[in-house]
């Protein structure tokens, strides 16, 4: 006890305060976060963003393609099966742009959630072999994946071009919409990644979690689908408000739905606290069971 | 002045798997599948925590490290020895904050920069320059800095002409030196470091060592773990002795050395592994006999006489290359005996084996103790790797006529010659 105190006191001398000072014990239970360590490791932020992007496509054939065909294909597919054979209503514009609409966005946040998701898996062997704010991974992924988004922008901009559909004001507030999928696709995929590590079968879950959430979403069927009294609960799903926005500023279909991405906003708050918490709580035994 | 580090009563516990009970009844079975994931889920829920004193005493709990307290004062040079198992590599880990204690604190007074391995997160379709800014990100510089460093690093390693080939174009050479090159020059001021010398060719080899005298003569704050003794006594001021996951020795090197050779000479000339490491599909060494006779352990080997190293692996295979270096006390390498280096007389084609042999008819080392380092193979993947673990001793005699009965003779071979009249 007296050792303690001694250390406690010598943190004040001055010749201390010239070097990092730090005390190594047990923690228990849940941690703040601590963002001027992550504001520290900023490079590595970025170098790891910057590997993923560059090892995704160093080896495949259509390289970066392969960001353009994913949403591309599945619109095709939709446009078939629910807009030729279904008949599925679609705003009133035409299925193949109303889908698209809807999958670009889809695309960022299924592929972000799978990738922060196995972030930790994936790099296991860094874990055990050096120390670094072990956020860095999960995070770095969702912004790697940001590249997808914005070549999939470009071709869906190329597909309003085609159909003569001029995007109005309310794209002003697409960085917003953006923001509310990375924290959404960066929480739920640090609660998962933290699991994963410790349980393999979370692994498999996941894919399956990612299929099934798109029908929580009004991806392939347009919103009047949901019954009136059902949209509130419905939209607190904070993917509902980012592709209805899309769909509103991109092809007009309704007014900006503010009480939606209010509503969703919150919720993608919320998941991404909840999210850091449950990654910090759980970061202490990753070495152990990595 | 104050220590830089203090480590006081650190323990670590990791929680060891508990046999499975059987189930005795077709009920009991299907009971048991549809418990098992429920406690296979509380097993494996918190292994790192043991929640209280009672527990501590619980066969579930393997104890890494109990009890481990020292303190480091600023440029010390301090090198941490034992056994595999001892606790070593758990130690590096705690105060590098890759895991946590279990129980009790360390405190540190400066920033700390830990190689547990060289080049970690260094990525094949990356190219060298892009590998050292993530390498060096990883270890904790700032892009800035090794911004400054850049030209020095990459003079270092001497891969400058290939530094935006993909590192999966290198050879292994070349990726190790980049990877070292990087760790070199990070500037710490307690730095820790995990057996990463052994790497690369010779002259490399010199090159790294001489680069690490000069960080440790730096008034820099060293932490070193290596099996090569002489390496430490040579580099160190200081040792740690881990046996047991408990300080065994802490102080002035030599003395910590000669406690560590002391404890060793009571279980030379016969190996059998300690602890039960996840093998992965690989081949594992169990055990090596080393004895007078062929086919037999014990009995005291000396100079002139036969050796006979028996090797049992964990598997029977049938392509395997065993090799293994013979080092002196100082940790000196004498010689490396390779079974992929053939010659007419070996007989190693034949069906599958768990055991192989190696026989020495005529022991050329002199008096003392041996150390081994022990390798093995399979289609170019190590399967594994036992260092300094294995020791052996031998006795002077007579080596084809020729008696050595005078330990202060120098040298520790003996070559086959003829002297003549002419």
């Amino acid at each position: 006890m007296n050792t303690k105190i001694g250390m406690l006191i010598q943190k004040q001398e001055p010749e201390a305060k010239l070097s990092r000072e730090m005390l190594i014990r047990r923690t228990d239970g849940w941690q703040v976060i601590n963002l001027s360590e992550i504001y520290r490791y900023r490079d590595l932020v970025w170098f790891l963003t910057w590997k993923n992007i560059k090892v995704l496509y160093a080896q495949s054939v259509i390289g970066i393609g392969w960001a353009v065909l994913q949403p591309l294909l599945s619109m095709l597919v939709f446009t078939i099966v629910f807009g030729m054979f279904a008949k599925m209503e679609s705003d009133g514009v035409p299925y193949a742009l109303f889908s698209f609409c809807a999958l670009v966005p889809w695309a960022y946040f299924s592929n972000s959630l799978l990738e922060s998701g196995n972030s930790l898996v994936a790099q296991a062997d860094m874990l055990s072999k050096v120390y670094f704010p072990r956020l860095v991974l999960p995070l770095s992924a969702i912004l790697a994946k940001l590249v997808d988004l914005g070549i999939a922008l470009v071709v869906l901009g190329g597909m309003l071009l085609w159909y003569q559909r001029p995007p109005n004001l309310g794209i002003v507030v697409l960085p917003l919409l953006v923001v509310i999928m990375m924290m959404t696709a960066g929480g739920l995929g640090m609660i998962l990644t933290s699991l994963a590590i410790q349980y393999r079968d979370v692994k498999h879950a996941m894919n399956f979690l990612v299929q099934l959430l798109m029908y929580a979403a009004p991806v392939v069927y347009p919103m009047s689908f949901v019954p009136e009294w059902l949209q509130p609960y419905y939209a607190l799903n904070p993917m509902v408000c980012v592709i209805e926005g899309f769909r509103s500023a991109l092809l007009g279909t309704r007014e900006m739905p503010w009480s939606w991405i209010a509503s969703g906003f919150i919720t993608s708050t919320l998941l991404f606290t909840i999210g850091l918490l449950q990654f910090r709580k759980q970061e202490r035994i990753f070495a152990d069971v990595a | 002045m104050s220590s830089i580090i203090s480590a006081e009563n650190l323990s670590k516990a990791y929680r060891v798997g508990k046999k499975q009970e059987q189930a005795d009844s077709l009920i009991g079975l299907l009971r048991d599948s549809v418990t098992a994931p429920f406690r296979r889920y509380r097993s494996f829920r918190q292994p790192t925590a043991v929640e209280n004193e009672s527990s501590n005493f619980n066969d579930d709990n393997h104890w890494a490290l109990r009890d481990v307290s020292f303190e480091v004062q600023a440029g010390e040079v301090v090198g941490i020895i034992g056994r595999n198992g001892a606790g070593k590599s758990t130690l590096l880990k705690i105060l590098s904050r890759i895991t946590e204690p279990t129980s009790g604190q360390v405190y540190l007074r400066g920033r700390v920069s830990s190689l547990l391995e060289v080049g970690t997160g260094f990525h094949p379709e990356l190219s060298g320059r892009e590998n050292v800014y993530l390498n060096g990100t990883i270890l904790g510089m700032t892009k800035r800095e090794i911004d400054t460093k850049f030209d020095e690093i990459v003079d270092f390693s001497g891969v400058e002409k290939f530094l935006d080939t993909p590192v999966k174009r290198y050879s292994s050479g070349m990726r190790v030196r980049l990877a070292f090159a990087v760790a070199a020059f990070l500037d710490p001021e307690i730095l820790i470091i995990d057996e990463v010398l052994a790497v690369g060719d010779a002259e490399f080899q010199k090159k790294c060592m001489s680069r690490m005298g000069h960080i440790a003569g730096g008034g820099r704050t060293v932490l070193f773990v290596s099996h090569q003794i002489g390496v430490i006594q040579q580099l160190c001021s200081k040792g740690l002795y881990l046996a047991g996951g408990r300080v065994a020795e802490f102080g002035e090197i030599n003395r910590v050395v000669e406690a560590y050779n002391r404890s060793q000479s009571s279980e030379a000339g016969n190996w059998t592994v300690q602890k039960d490491s996840p093998n992965h599909g690989k081949c594992k060494l169990l055990k090596l006999q080393i004895g007078s006779e062929r086919s037999s352990r014990g009995g005291i080997i000396s100079l002139g006489g036969p050796v006979c190293f028996t090797f049992i692996l964990s598997q029977k295979v049938k392509e395997i290359d065993i090799s293994f270096t013979i080092r002196d006390s100082a940790g000196n390498a004498i010689s490396n005996l390779d079974s992929w280096r053939r010659n007419q007389e070996d007989q190693l084609d034949g069906d599958p084996s768990d055991t192989f042999e190696c026989y020495i008819p005529e022991c050329p080392l002199r008096a003392g103790r041996y150390t081994l380092d022990v390798q093995l193979t399979r289609n170019r993947e190590m399967q594994d790797q036992i260092l300094g673990e294995i020791t052996f001793d031998v006795e002077d005699g007579v080596y084809r006529g020729r008696t050595f009965p005078y330990p202060s003779t120098p040298g520790p071979v003996c070559f086959d010659h003829i002297w003549q009249i002419k």
